[in-house]
């Protein structure tokens, strides 16, 4: 089968690759329908996660129809189409029982702090990824959901970690009624987390980001205000404070995350010479331009273990920091009602096609930002679907 | 940039899960247990995946995980320093720095793997600048042409160094 392969920093391709087999009783194959490249896969494409290793494929946004299940798989059968959420998640443990489905016990056996995710290198679990013909799904009874009669597949492929992971990144920036909502990073999950907002009561919701094409697009996707930090303002943070009347805003977002760009001394510690877990730039402005006592809500992903963060203006401030990866099973009823009506259109975030075969010229549109490129989806020539 | 003013409650579902009881620690107290109010808190799936391949393991989780990944095992030069990684703690230096260091070698390692597969890799279309080349034109042949001049520069610094130390010894 075809697969997309992990060389080295910024250099993929695509490789003819064994086919998965069936390791487990609860176990699936499915072949793969739809495949994204995420944002996050970008902090393993410019090689910033630790363990990495060369040969893997990555994809953890992706449907399929299930080709072949374990003697344990109840929940779905030969030929559902199902979306994969980007957790593993075995539903059982401790973990699993209290929705926590992004941080199960019994997934990832290399790191204790993050649950397993397919295709995002040995530190959350080694699992080959959707960005491929064929993948492995273990506990199908658990993630794969089979996709509701007539839902558009492009929707679904975004049910597995864009939507979800904007709407917790909205649910735990704890809106009430009114808030002020400030959102760093206007990316696929930015965006989605600004138009997600909404569903919580927000009054006001501002996007910030350097790149003007995608601020024009969040404009229009998620109604909101739109500002460049490196055109519009000298500094955010005092921005910030200045469009909220001097007292900052009541809930930030940081949908940022590990590749931040805005300030030098956090991309040469923590992007170039990698001595922090990525650059907490993001994060800076959140807790600086966050009010007092308000809420900070972190989904753009850190790698492990050491940030420089003014975590004494956390003390100072009161502020409630919350961050998670997103438990997408836990939220799939909610979010498939709205898709159902139309309260989130989520394929529109989608603006380009590309084929498997041409898998690195995908990810270098999407890092570089170029041809205006919000979401790439990896189509297959064997899914005819 | 500039402002809009909208009136958000004529947004499609705008309001539609605000919750008056929706504070900063939803979704977490009301489902949340205590180990010890958990009396099957060490559940375990009922079947394991067989460990058939190396799986490094975590020194802060007491069992391999029911299932786990095997995408790519530990090989090589990178393989060692890697289980060199997995005997400390993920809360320490020993454990993550290893770690980058091992896909760095690895990196080479794809390399020599690739040619004695007979294959010689294609640098150019791992690296997408084909998409470059075709979006990004200007910025692509000033990045080229600055990794030219900087390698350029370096040899003509070297070269010159040493005519400098030839001199010296004439004198
Ligand atoms: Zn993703
Ligand atoms: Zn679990």
């Amino acid at each position: 089968m075809l697969a997309m392969d992990y060389r080295g920093p910024k250099r993929v391709r695509a490789t003819e690759k064994p086919m998965p087999e069936i390791k487990h009783p609860q176990d699936a194959i499915v072949r793969v329908t739809r495949s994204c490249i995420c944002g996050s896969d970008l902090h393993l494409y410019n090689g910033n996660v630790p363990d990495t290793r060369v040969g893997s494929t990555f994809g953890h946004e992706f449907t399929g129809i299930v080709e072949e299940v374990g003697p344990d798989v109840t929940k779905i059968k030969v030929g559902d189409h199902v979306l994969v959420p980007f957790n593993v998640a075995c539903g059982e443990c401790h973990f699993c029982k209290q929705g926590m489905f992004g941080n199960c016990h019994e997934s990832n056996t290399q790191a204790s702090a993050v649950g397993g995710i397919f295709g995002y290198s040995h530190t959350a679990g080694g699992y080959n990824g959707g960005q491929a013909e064929y993948a492995r799904v273990p506990y199908a009874n658990v993630g794969p959901t089979v996709i509701p009669e007539g839902m558009d597949p492009d929707d679904a492929v975004l049910l597995t970690d864009v939507v979800p992971t904007g709407y917790q990144a909205a649910e735990m920036a704890g809106i009430q009624p009114g808030d002020t909502v400030v959102v760093f990073g206007a990316g696929p999950v930015g965006i989605m987390a600004a138009r997600c907002c909404w569903l919580f009561g927000a009054g006001r919701v501002i996007i910030i980001d350097k790149e003007d094409y995608r601020l024009e697009f969040a404009k229009n996707y998620a109604n909101c205000e739109a500002y460049n930090f490196e055109k519009d303002m000298d500094d955010p943070v005092v921005f910030i404070k200045k469009a909220t009347d001097f007292m900052g805003a009541d809930c930030v977002i940081d949908a940022v995350g590990a590749e931040a760009a805005g300030n030098a001394m956090q991309t040469i510690t923590g992007r170039k010479l990698l001595l922090q877990a990525g650059s907490a730039t993001a994060l800076h402005w959140a807790i600086n331009s966050v009010k007092k006592g308000g809420v900070i809500s972190i989904v753009g992903v850190y790698g492990p273990t050491d940030n420089l963060v003014p975590i004494g203006n956390v003390l100072n401030k009161g502020l409630t920091i919350r961050a998670n990866q997103a438990s997408v099973k836990r939220l799939l009823p909610r979010l498939i009602e709205h898709v159902q009506n139309g309260v989130i259109k989520p394929k529109e975030l989608i603006t380009h096609r590309i084929p498997l075969e041409e898998v690195a010229d995908g990810y270098r549109m999407f890092s570089a930002k170029l041809d205006n490129c919000i979401k790439p989806l990896l189509v297959f020539p064997s899914a005819n679907i | 940039m500039e402002n809009t003013t909208i009136d958000p409650k004529k947004l499609p579902g705008w309001g539609i899960d605000a919750n008056p009881e929706n504070d900063p620690t939803y979704p977490l107290r009301v489902p949340r247990m205590n180990v010890s109010q958990d009396p099957d808190h060490k559940h375990r799936p009922a079947s394991s995946q067989p460990v058939d391949v190396e799986v490094l393991k975590s020194i802060e989780r007491p069992n391999v995980s029911a299932v786990f990944g095997e995408s790519a095992p530990p090989v090589g030069l990178s393989g060692a320093l890697r289980r060199m990684a997995f005997k400390y703690s993920e809360s320490h230096y020993g454990h993550w720095l290893p770690l980058l260091l091992a896909d760095r070698v690895n990196v080479v390692e794809g390399i020599i793997e690739d040619f004695a597969h007979g294959k010689v890799p294609n640098i150019f279309a791992e690296k997408g600048y084909a998409v470059e080349w075709k979006h990004n034109r200007s910025a692509f042949v000033t990045k080229m042409a600055t990794i030219a001049l900087v390698t350029t520069g370096a040899i003509l610094l070297i070269t010159r160094d040493k005519d400098k130390k030839r001199k010296k010894y004439r004198y």
